[in-house]
């Protein structure tokens, strides 16, 4: 055994990716013509895996508002907030937050991978104890792991399941963290959130929500689960990402607790880590109030996921539960995955290709994540060519 | 080893046959990983049907110190293993 025994079964694996001509997990995106177009492999294609769920990534507010950052601030901050200072826009883009969910204090990080690494490890350490749902995101994972509190997993959407869990932690149940996800990422399915409630209320626990994907998706404002559910004064932290439905990159934590700011100075994924850019503060916050306001993207934003999982259904494909933003077909090998995954760039088709062990029941993922930006001629073209490849699903 | 040890032994053995197939030839020394070809989630898969059978919260953290067979088995005979 060598430090670099590990990798190799990865490197026979990477072999095999190559074979389709490049590496799916790191695909050449040549040029971007717009929030659903891209050039990828010398073909224009049509951008339906990139979580852009509201379209926002080339709207003039947030171009604009991102030029006039650049222009007037530079273009980094060069450092951590607790080291370089907090800039005018960190702070106004975190009041921001706090009004949109009507809650005390809101605190901005880097990546939405690194809100849920600094809330979970800021807010437990050893001795405590998390409880997540068995299909939550990475981020959370490791969150957990940095923590050094204790860590069980319940059954993927279960709030029975939860229960007994929390019920065999005796008195550590009243202050435990339990974590959810508004909408999950693989499959797109929804948290049972009333009953979830109902359980960690029972319990005096805590409850984080991670609306990463759900953050103006769901929603009379875009809030995510909390407000399509009426439970956001149910739940006590709730975290989100901007780089999907904000059309930039960072996160958030908003609370009522008090004690969410003792975070600035306690969780090491905020204190130690360079803030986000003028610009892309700036054009988080001009995307805000247009997704606040844009019942009308949601609309148009649920036709076409309606839409596109509705013919895939029709077409005889293994898809998640539930009709949603997130639409996943479900292959039983990698090898059928990785075929589909090609076939369909050829088709003009961008989506995500995701193998197991990130995947739930073991299965390999095409994944498509739907924009209100999409054309219905463009989510007609996905459909079609998820038509001409069903063969390869046999 | 103690009478409890040997059924808490025994119990595993049938949640192990659950998630790794019961063709699979296993031993207290058999590593979970390389031996039961589980990979991470199944792991923490078998840490929830552990959990059920035997009653018991099993931190996923306890998984750092588990490689093999014998590993779980004493962890969960020292967390205090309800009777079937």
């Amino acid at each position: 055994m060598t430090l670099f025994s590990k990798f190799d079964s990865l490197a026979q694996d990477r072999e095999a990716l190559l074979s389709v001509g490049f590496d799916p997990f790191g695909t050449p995106i040549e040029e971007v013509y717009s929030p659903t177009e891209a050039k990828i492999d010398g073909r224009r294609v049509v951008l339906a895996g990139t979580n852009n769920y509201l379209g926002l990534t080339f709207s003039p507010e947030c171009l604009k508002a991102a030029h006039e950052a650049l222009d007037q601030q530079g273009t980094g901050t060069t450092g951590s907030r607790m080291a370089n200072g907090s800039f005018a826009g960190h702070r106004a883009l975190e009041q921001e937050l706090s009004e949109f969910y009507n809650c005390r204090s809101t605190i901005v990080f880097s990546t939405g991978y690194q809100a849920n690494l600094a809330v979970i490890s800021g807010l437990t350490q050893k001795g405590d104890v998390i409880v997540i749902d068995a299909d939550c995101h990475a981020s959370i994972y490791d969150g957990c792991k940095l923590s050094g509190a204790d860590v069980i997993r319940f059954r993927h959407n279960d709030p029975e399941d939860l229960n007994k869990r929390l019920k065999r932690l005796g008195d550590r149940a009243c202050d435990a963290l339990v974590m959810v996800e508004g909408i999950y990422s693989m499959l797109g399915d929804r948290a049972p959130l009333q009953e979830i409630v109902d359980v960690k209320k029972a319990h005096g626990s805590y409850l984080v929500v991670d609306e990463a994907h759900s953050l103006g998706v769901l929603g009379e404002t875009g809030q995510g689960l909390v407000e399509e559910t009426g439970l956001l004064a149910d739940s006590d932290f709730i975290v989100g990402t901007f780089s999907k439905s904000l059309g930039s990159v960072g996160g958030y934590c908003s609370s009522n607790h008090p004690e969410l700011d003792f975070l600035r100075y306690t969780s090491r994924p905020y204190v130690f880590t360079a803030s986000p850019s003028p610009s892309v503060i700036a054009s988080t916050r001009a995307a805000l109030p247009l997704l606040r306001d844009g019942n009308h993207l949601r609309k148009q934003l649920w036709a076409n996921a309606t839409k596109l999982y509705n013919s895939l259904s029709e077409l005889g494909y293994q898809l998640g539960p539930e009709v949603s933003t997130v639409v996943a077909v479900m292959l039983d090998t990698r090898e059928q995955a990785l075929a589909f995954w090609r076939g369909l760039l050829e088709q003009g088709v961008y989506v995500n290709l995701v193998f197991p062990p990130a995947t739930p029941g073991n299965k390999s993922l095409v994944r498509c994540s739907v924009s209100a930006a999409h054309s219905e001629e463009q989510i007609s073209a996905v459909c079609e060519a998820f038509k001409n490849l069903r063969h390869l699903a046999d | 080893m103690t009478a409890e040890y040997n059924e808490v032994l025994e119990r595993l053995g049938k949640q192990l046959e659950i998630i790794a197939g019961d063709k699979i030839k296993f031993d207290e020394s058999t590593d979970l990983v390389e031996g039961l070809g589980l990979d991470s989630f199944k792991v923490l898969d078998l840490l929830l049907e552990v959990e059920d059978e035997f009653d018991i919260s099993v931190p996923m953290n306890v998984l750092t110190d588990v490689r093999t067979v014998k590993d779980m088995a004493q962890r969960i005979h020292e967390l205090g293993p309800k009777s079937a």
